[in-house]
């Protein structure tokens, strides 16, 4: 209860911060209720192609006739989707190798740690780009066969799941995530280190409770407050990961459409002849207040909850 | 972005002495910074002090080569046209006329090919050039070793696919003789009619051997090349730009002393270019957005001119439910040509219901099947699919580039519209991968293009000759095959397109294993005051030898 | 101090080695050619292709070939720029990228450590309040975002500085402005922090102590410790400006390595692709070396004075 209560003194300290917060609800909410009411679907093309924006179409028209804010709302789907579950898998990474390494300590501790300085200093997304460019094909194949297999199986739900997955999706979220973990790692293992000679966590050594109950019931706990705090970090870079991505080309391809796809559109019309200053201020506008909520969000859970964060 | 730094030491101790002023410190390392940035940039940026060019063009991109033999792409191809010269070339209209070659005489049987070489032509270092060039060339570039993707361009050569594949190993066999220096003799397979465009193509052109013996894949870059067109290569920097220079030793003069590339590829930087008059010519209509060709249409520097290609869908006639010519015709006749024109590509292109396109003044195109969309309906319902119900889950290929998804993304939407068909799923591909899933017709519609390689509907209706290369629909008919080996043997211009009107009309009305989108049209940016020499015409071939500056015209 | 720097260089070899092999095998695997073109190549030319770019026979086969190369210092000639090694290609672009590169950092520095010296002086008051917002913006907007607003604003508006493109120095601004800002804002933050708790040490009380100026303190004394984490932070930012550089170079035409790289990676040419990452990867191992380096000789220094 004291992260509850920690996060009530959070809010009463900086009303900024809640309303940071409520923006981000509105955000999410928006994108996956009010996307609904727009009068358009996302997939939807028109006659009406590069309209300004107008009382039917708030945020204007694409090239397809598309309604723009129903297309910001989908690509806003899409980006918080991939944002969430990319930090979700490098949460789990993250938390899982930064508990071992701190627990186990020595020479483990050693080696699992210069790893991570080894992965730090690697051009990272580069390698991103090379591998999504690379497997999307044979992953599009896997997921295919593997529904089908299912079929054979008898079991039609499992095979739908499959053959529903976007391959390319699939292996952003994956290895965004897969990139993503290691300052949660580093973080993890430091705090592990510290609980670790705590008296409770002695006394359970002493009483013969198992690593993974120790691991599980007295450190995770503990550890959940900075879990909190860089998971809020995360989930910014993730989402400008894969907008720059996508943004190059590389990242996911229509008919799926994320707020760096949009952008990407939109920046390649900049031009002396005519703007479609639209194309590129809602979404980006829209994308730049989201990443800018969530970084303020992420720094005052960190202020208030970090105890490396002296006050 | 959460990577940040580590724990600051706890123990600091006090300095002493004198020291740099503090105040001063930002601004020394923004002296600094600007200081060793001038030095960088300086020694290894890349600070052009090369002379100003007559011509700045925006090319489109970096071209990936600029040896005749190898280079594929048209962007490549304008660079060596400017550099090369075959037996033929074409003036500003597009029209071929003499190159290299003074003069031929053909026999009447239109197989043999003499060619007079001019009297006093010379490479761009002096050296004469002579009929053995041009046949050493031709030998360089069918010679599998140096793997030439368009050495196909020499097989109308008597035994050249032979040679050109391996089969014979003596060149001698090979349909190209030089009788004296100034003679060369070629013999063909079959008449074919447009062979002298093929002595204008840059895979034509004579290179010159002992530079490309002396210094291999290295002979392309400048300070080494010899060639023997107008210009000659000054300067090569990659993907910064490429100057050319007059050649002193081309045969007739050449209006613009000095022009420069720029391989620019994005299509707005090159906009922005041009407005700001950094560049004087925008050549590649990959490097003007579709979306502004609305505004840019009427003003006094936009241009356009129809070219020999075609936007088409191939169906996979292999694969339910398009192994039934109705559904085929079904989806032909549904898809609104003029709504993608219109509101996509925007260039003006004429919508295609044939695949030949304009351009070729003997030939007349069947009529092809045009926007119907009751008829339509009538016949997917026939095929079993009433109002698109049950139709199979299929999926739409297409290159994710340029405006390929919009394209495709409005096809989609155009059928569902049209035909009440749900089931088509867009399938975007990066291009090599989507080329390699062309050909192995993994696909049930695939969106394509095809650019002819000279004016002649041979180079599109060839394509779909039983299991041809370029086939890739899996569609074969014996008939048809029968009829382009018999155009292939006659002679007679009108009896041949005649015969190949006869084929289109089976690809286009009859069989439709492919549905004709529209026709593309080269566009370009100039101001006709700065720039002249640069004609319309239909094989978008533009050869910056003919260009001129109006009123400095020699 | 040199055992550690010669640790350092023997663990680089085996990381390299096994991200060269991931690319390469990798851009191999996957389906497509990287000689296809729109018309077909006959087989005989094909098999030519493949043989004189040893991409015939087994992955492994191919593999090997390569390694053998690499080890050699050779890259291999490109697929896509059949006239030019991969070497030949990197070494006219890394300059570029470099020149780029460079200018980011030292505007990141010194507008980063300006600003966040300047915020902690005036610590919670407006002036501090509004560089950590506008910190903040730098963080959160991606600079594909900003690129086509700078470019708006001050190429066709303005119509002071060029859209793009490279030779002369007015072509640098735009493009190093929009690369810097995300990290001349995190530069800010962190010596804001790492000043704030400095100036709160004993030694800079005791040099306030002594008499000397607020200036001398915070100059002399304070921000040469608080330094620390902008040195332990320059390795992610090489890291973060090698990738941003792909972007901006892609949006200003600007001739670096970016381009080059993603061109490739799309087009499956496995040379370039597999050169672009072995440079990158040895240039930040190298990069983050030079940083603990300096990190450690900075360090110890503070702690002997």
């Amino acid at each position: 209860m004291k992260t509850a209560h920690l996060f009530y003194r959070v809010v009463r300290r900086d009303p900024f911060l809640v309303a940071c917060g409520l923006f981000l609800i509105l955000v999410v909410l928006v994108s996956f209720v009010g996307i609904h009411f727009t009068g358009y679907t996302y997939d939807q093309i028109s006659d009406d192609s590069l309209l300004r924006p107008s009382r039917a179409h708030w945020f204007g028209t694409d090239v397809n006739g598309h309604d723009l804010l129903t297309r910001t709302l989908y690509g806003a789907q899409i980006s918080l989707f991939v944002a969430a579950t990319g930090t979700l898998v490098s949460l789990t990474v993250g938390v899982t190798y930064g508990m071992i390494s701190g627990y186990a300590g020595g020479r483990v501790d050693n080696l699992m740690m210069r790893i991570v300085e080894i992965i730090y200093s690697l051009p990272t997304l580069v390698l991103v780009i090379v591998i999504v460019t690379s497997l999307d094909d044979p992953m599009t194949t896997f997921l295919k066969s593997t529904g089908e297999w299912c079929t054979g199986l008898g079991l039609p739900g499992l095979a739908g799941f499959f053959t529903g997955i976007n391959p390319r999706l699939l292996l952003i979220v994956g290895f965004l995530g897969l990139t993503e973990w290691l300052t949660m790692a580093r973080i993890i293992r430091g705090q592990v280190l510290v609980l670790k000679e705590q008296p409770f966590v002695q006394a359970s050594f002493a009483l013969g409770q198992s690593h993974f109950q120790i691991l599980w019931r007295h450190l995770l706990p503990n550890l959940l407050g900075i879990v909190i705090v860089y998971l809020t970090l995360t989930i910014p870079a993730i989402m400008l990961d894969e907008s720059f991505m996508s943004f190059l080309g590389v990242g996911l391809q229509p008919p799926l459409a994320s707020w760096g796809t949009l952008i990407s559109d939109a920046a390649f019309l900049i031009n002396p002849i005519r703007l479609y200053w639209w194309m590129l201020i809602f979404p980006g506008g829209l994308m730049t207040l989201t990443l800018l909520a969530l970084n303020f969000l992420g720094d005052g859970l960190r202020d208030a909850l970090d105890p490396r964060v002296k006050k | 972005m959460n990577r940040e730094g580590l724990e600051v030491s706890d123990q600091p101790a006090l300095s002493s002495g004198r020291r740099f002023p503090p105040q001063l410190v930002p601004p020394a390392c923004l002296l600094g910074a600007l200081f060793l940035f001038g030095a960088f940039f300086y020694f290894f940026g890349g600070w052009t002090l090369s002379a100003p060019a007559d011509l700045t063009i925006c090319n489109g991109d970096e071209p990936q080569s600029l040896d005749p033999a190898i280079v594929t792409g048209q962007l490549e191809g304008r660079i060596c046209l400017a550099l090369f010269e075959g037996l033929t070339t074409r003036n500003a209209k597009g029209d071929i006329i003499p190159g290299m070659a003074q003069s031929w005489d053909i026999s009447p049987d239109g197989l043999t090919y003499t060619f007079h070489l001019r009297p006093g032509i010379r490479w761009s270092n002096g050296d004469p050039i002579t009929s053995a060039d041009f046949l050493n060339s031709w030998e360089r570039a069918l010679n599998p070793a140096t793997a030439s993707q368009y050495s196909y361009q020499l097989y109308y050569l008597v035994n050249g696919e032979a040679y050109g594949t391996g089969k014979i190993t003596d060149f001698s066999q090979v349909g190209v003789k030089a009788p004296d220096p100034s003679t060369l003799v070629v013999t063909l397979n079959h008449p074919t009619a447009y062979f002298l465009e093929l002595t204008s193509f840059q895979t034509l052109c004579p290179v010159h051997l002992p530079t490309v013996k002396k210094y291999g894949n290295d002979w392309t870059k400048p300070g080494k090349m010899i060639s023997n067109g107008p210009y000659l290569l000054k300067e090569w920097r990659l993907n910064d730009y490429i100057l050319l220079e007059a050649n002193p030793f081309y045969w007739r003069p050449v209006p613009i002393h000095r022009i420069k590339v720029l391989p620019t590829n994005n299509a707005t930087a090159c906009l922005n270019l041009f407005y700001s008059k950094k560049t004087d010519l925008i050549i590649d209509k990959t490097s003007i957005p579709p979306t502004l060709v609305p505004d840019l249409r009427d003003k006094s520097y936009f241009h356009s001119n129809p070219f020999g290609a075609t936007s088409f869908i191939r169906f996979n006639v292999k694969r339910k439910p398009f192994d039934d010519v109705r559904v085929r015709k079904a989806l032909a006749l549904a898809l609104d040509k003029k709504d993608i024109v219109d509101k996509i590509t925007r260039a003006g292109e004429p919508i295609a219901n044939t695949l030949v396109p304009p351009g070729n003044a003997d030939y007349k195109p069947p009529e092809g099947l045009s926007y119907h969309p009751d008829e339509a309906r009538r016949l997917l319902a026939q095929a079993g699919y009433p109002n698109g119900q049950g139709f199979p889950d299929v999926n739409l290929l297409y290159a994710a580039r340029g405006s390929g998804t919009q394209v495709a993304t409005e096809m989609q939407a155009l059928w569902r519209r049209e035909l009440g068909i749900t089931s088509i799923h867009l399938r975007g591909q990066e291009w090599k991968v989507y080329l390699n899933t062309q050909s192995l017709i993994d696909f049930d519609l695939c969106l394509s293009a095809w650019v002819g390689d000279y004016n002649d509907p041979q180079t599109f209706i060839d394509m779909f000759v039983t299991d041809g290369g370029n086939n890739d629909t899996g569609w074969g008919d014996p008939q048809y095959d029968q009829m382009l080996q018999t155009s292939e043997m006659t002679a007679d211009p009108i009896k041949r397109m005649q015969i190949l009107r006869d084929m289109e009309k089976i690809l286009v009305e009859d069989q439709m294993p492919i549905v004709p989108v529209y026709f593309y049209v080269g566009m370009s940016l100039y101001d006709p005051e700065k720039l002249g020499g640069f004609e319309p015409n239909f094989v978008d071939d533009h050869r910056w030898g003919e260009f001129y500056i109006p009123g400095h015209k020699p | 101090m040199t055992a550690i720097i010669l640790r350092r260089f023997l663990q680089a070899i085996p990381v390299l080695f096994i991200v060269v092999t991931l690319t390469f095998l990798l851009v191999r695997a996957a389906p497509g050619n990287p000689f296809s073109t729109e018309k077909k190549i006959p087989p005989e030319i094909m098999e030519q292709l493949e043989k004189q770019y040893d991409l015939h026979g087994s992955i492994w086969h191919q593999y090997l070939q390569y390694m053998g190369k690499v080890v050699r210092g050779d890259l291999s000639i490109s697929t896509q720029y059949r006239n030019r090694t991969v070497a030949e290609i990197i070494r006219q672009a890394l300059p570029v990228s470099m020149t780029l590169g460079a200018v980011a950092y030292f505007l990141a520095l010194t507008f980063g450590v300006t600003f966040g010296a300047w915020a902690a002086i005036r610590h919670n008051r407006a002036g501090d309040r509004l560089i950590m917002l506008w910190a903040l913006l730098g963080i959160s907007i991606p600079s594909f975002i900003l690129a086509p607003v700078l470019v708006m604003l001050f190429a066709i508006w303005l119509d002071v500085l060029p859209v793009a493109g490279w030779g002369s120095p007015d072509q640098i601004i735009l493009p190093a402005i929009c690369l810097s800002i995300p990290f001349a804002a995190t530069i800010a933050r962190l010596t804001r922090g790492s000043l704030l708790e400095v100036l709160q040490l004993d030694f800079v009380r005791t040099a306030r102590a002594k008499g000397l100026s607020e200036d001398a303190v915070l100059f002399r004394h304070a921000l040469k410790v608080a330094i620390l984490p902008i040195i332990g932070y320059s390795g992610p930012a090489a890291a973060g400006i090698l990738t941003g550089s792909i972007v901006i170079e892609t949006l200003f035409g600007i001739p670096g390595i970016g381009p080059f790289f993603v061109n490739s990676a799309l087009n499956r040419d496995p040379f370039m692709t597999s050169g672009v990452v072995l440079v990158f990867s040895s240039f930040l191992i190298l990069f983050n070396l030079i940083a603990d380096i300096l990190y450690f000789v900075v360090d110890r220094r503070v702690k002997l004075e």
